[in-house]
């Protein structure tokens, strides 16, 4: 008992952090019908920024709280900044290229920040710092949950929440599913589609920007090839829920941080992403396209 | 009042010319038809209008405004919308979110009536309106793809094929409720294969002929001239 409620807290920290990241992918791919590989590297890119705020405020004296208030804002500044540069000179340039191209330039633009975050910071593991948050501890029914954990759940439940009602219960957030549909029906609306893609490279990058200082504050540390890691989880996590739909991020990775932990709470931790994989595959077997990526009645 | 006014338009595809220098006027509160086969170029102008094509050579005036080069979105906003060729409708929104879709440029306060006069229109929408416009029948999509480029509250309402694939039945509903929306006062460019019906709505018709204009005439007339009845009605050469 102690270890299924143990594993049921720890995947749904990781799932709420994959989750959050496989946010970016869906949407990208949902509006533009690509895959940014660069997006994992900008979540990370976020966990570096928020981290040099918190190593350079952390002697101040400043109470944890409002330090870690202040990195995860600047993060996400940073990181929309970043997305929306990312999308004006990496994509935009090529969106009546061949598909090919612009893969081939999201891999260049993840290698160029993951090799910029090298440069910057170094090759070497950084350590969060200790101390920033409380020290609670709760002890439910012989699992150990930490303030962290509660406090990631939390928030991504949140933003998850936020995200689904602008998407689904504004104006503006139908345009995005309109122009995910069908991009020259959607400027027959009036919507400026360009506008559209540069929401969704600002509102991604925001979210990952968290879901990459989650990951730092959660595992304390920092490495700049952490892009590729919990970017292919993420992204695998978008395809589980069905790439291209909102909500199938959400359940995705939520999923998929469960299968995680687990496979690592019950079979064995070096084995868990053999484990997880395998389950992806058999789930893909069985649905091609995801959890929720059923087409529903598209033909017009 | 000369509301739209193209000269010697030309759009290509590539290396393929669609249209070739092709002029039209459409009058303020008038319904003018494009008649013409398929591979006419109807669809191209339709779109080279709305700003979804980029054009080689001429110019298109609307509203005394120059939007020749104008983005769609922004011709939109200065007032032409369109009912597009095979529906277009988003296939996985409901009905009222298609609708609320064609007020994306008007202020969110006054899109709720204009959605209710649609409702009126169309009783069938409004019964449906929490369903996926992808499950809608095609006449059903027809009503709501007129319905949602009416909410723009457009100046010029663009109309391409609004018959296509649908029932007779069906097909005389629509006409007769463009008829109402033309009495409302809409001035309307229609394109359509169904050359009877365009031209009893119509005021005036365009022959259109592999990208270029080769008639033009009112519609009273053009119903009348034996080289339409012979290429488009279906009646042999007297």
């Amino acid at each position: 008992m102690g270890t299924f409620v143990q594993q049921v807290f720890n995947g749904l920290t990781v799932g709420g952090i994959y989750a959050l990241i496989a946010l970016g992918y869906t949407m990208v791919y949902g509006v533009m019908r690509l895959i940014n590989f660069a997006h994992g590297d900008l979540c990370i890119l976020g966990a570096f920024v928020g981290l040099t705020l918190l190593t350079g405020t952390a002697a101040s004296g400043q109470p944890g709280a409002l330090v870690l208030l202040l990195a995860f804002a600047v993060a996400i500044v940073v990181i929309a900044a970043a997305g929306v540069v990312l999308e004006l000179v990496a994509y935009r340039p090529l969106r009546k290229a061949d598909r090919l191209s612009a893969v081939v330039s999201a891999l260049g633009a993840s290698l160029l920040i993951e090799n910029s975050i090298m440069l910057i910071w170094g090759p070497n593991v950084h350590v969060f710092p200790a101390g920033l948050l409380p020290d609670v501890i709760w002890h439910v029914a012989g699992a150990t949950i930490t303030f962290v954990q509660v406090m990631i759940i939390f928030a991504s439940v949140a933003l998850m929440a936020a995200l689904y009602y602008f998407v689904h219960h504004t104006l503006f957030g139908t345009a995005i599913r309109a122009v995910a549909i069908d991009q020259d029906a959607a400027r027959l609306m009036g919507i400026n589609v360009n506008r559209i893609i540069m929401t969704v490279f600002i509102v991604g990058p925001a979210l990952g920007a968290i879901g990459g200082l989650f990951i730092g504050v959660y595992y304390r540390q920092a490495y700049f090839t952490m892009g590729w890691t919990y970017g292919l989880y993420a992204f695998i996590a978008a395809i589980l829920g069905g790439i291209g739909n909102i909500p199938g991020a959400m359940i995705g990775g939520v999923l998929l941080g469960l299968f995680n932990a687990f496979a690592a709470g019950y079979l064995s931790s070096s084995w868990q992403d053999a484990i997880t994989f395998g389950l992806l595959i058999a789930i893909l077997l069985v649905r091609p396209t995801g959890l929720l990526g059923e087409p529903v009645a598209e033909n017009a | 009042m000369t509301l739209l006014a193209i000269d010697d338009l030309s759009v290509a595809y590539g290396e393929i010319e669609a249209l070739k220098g092709v002029s039209l006027t459409v009058e303020k509160g008038e319904v003018v038809a494009i008649l013409g086969a398929n591979g006419a170029g109807k669809t191209t102008l339709m779109r080279a209008v709305s700003g979804l094509l980029p054009k080689r050579r001429g110019r298109i005036v609307f509203d005394g405004a120059d939007i020749t080069r104008a983005s769609a979105d922004r011709i939109v906003h200065l007032g032409i919308a369109q009912s597009p060729e095979g529906r277009r409708v988003f296939g996985t929104l409901t009905v009222a979110e298609n609708l609320a879709l064609g007020g994306f440029t008007r202020p969110p306060r006054e899109i709720a009536g204009s959605i209710d006069n649609v409702y009126a229109m169309f009783p069938r929408l409004a019964e449906r309106r929490a369903q996926l416009a992808g499950t809608l029948s095609g006449g059903e999509q027809q009503m709501l793809a007129i319905g949602r480029a009416l909410i723009a509250k457009p100046k010029l309402l663009l109309l391409d094929e609004p018959s296509l694939g649908l029932a007779p039945i069906i097909v005389q509903g629509i006409f007769r409720t463009l008829r109402e929306i033309a009495a409302s006062g809409v001035t309307i460019l229609i394109v359509e294969q169904n050359v009877r019906s365009a031209l009893k709505l119509a005021d005036r018709g365009y022959v259109l002929e592999i990208g270029r204009m080769v008639h033009a005439d009112s519609a009273a007339n053009l119903l009348a001239s034996p080289e339409v009845q012979q290429a488009y009605l279906g009646k042999a050469k007297a």
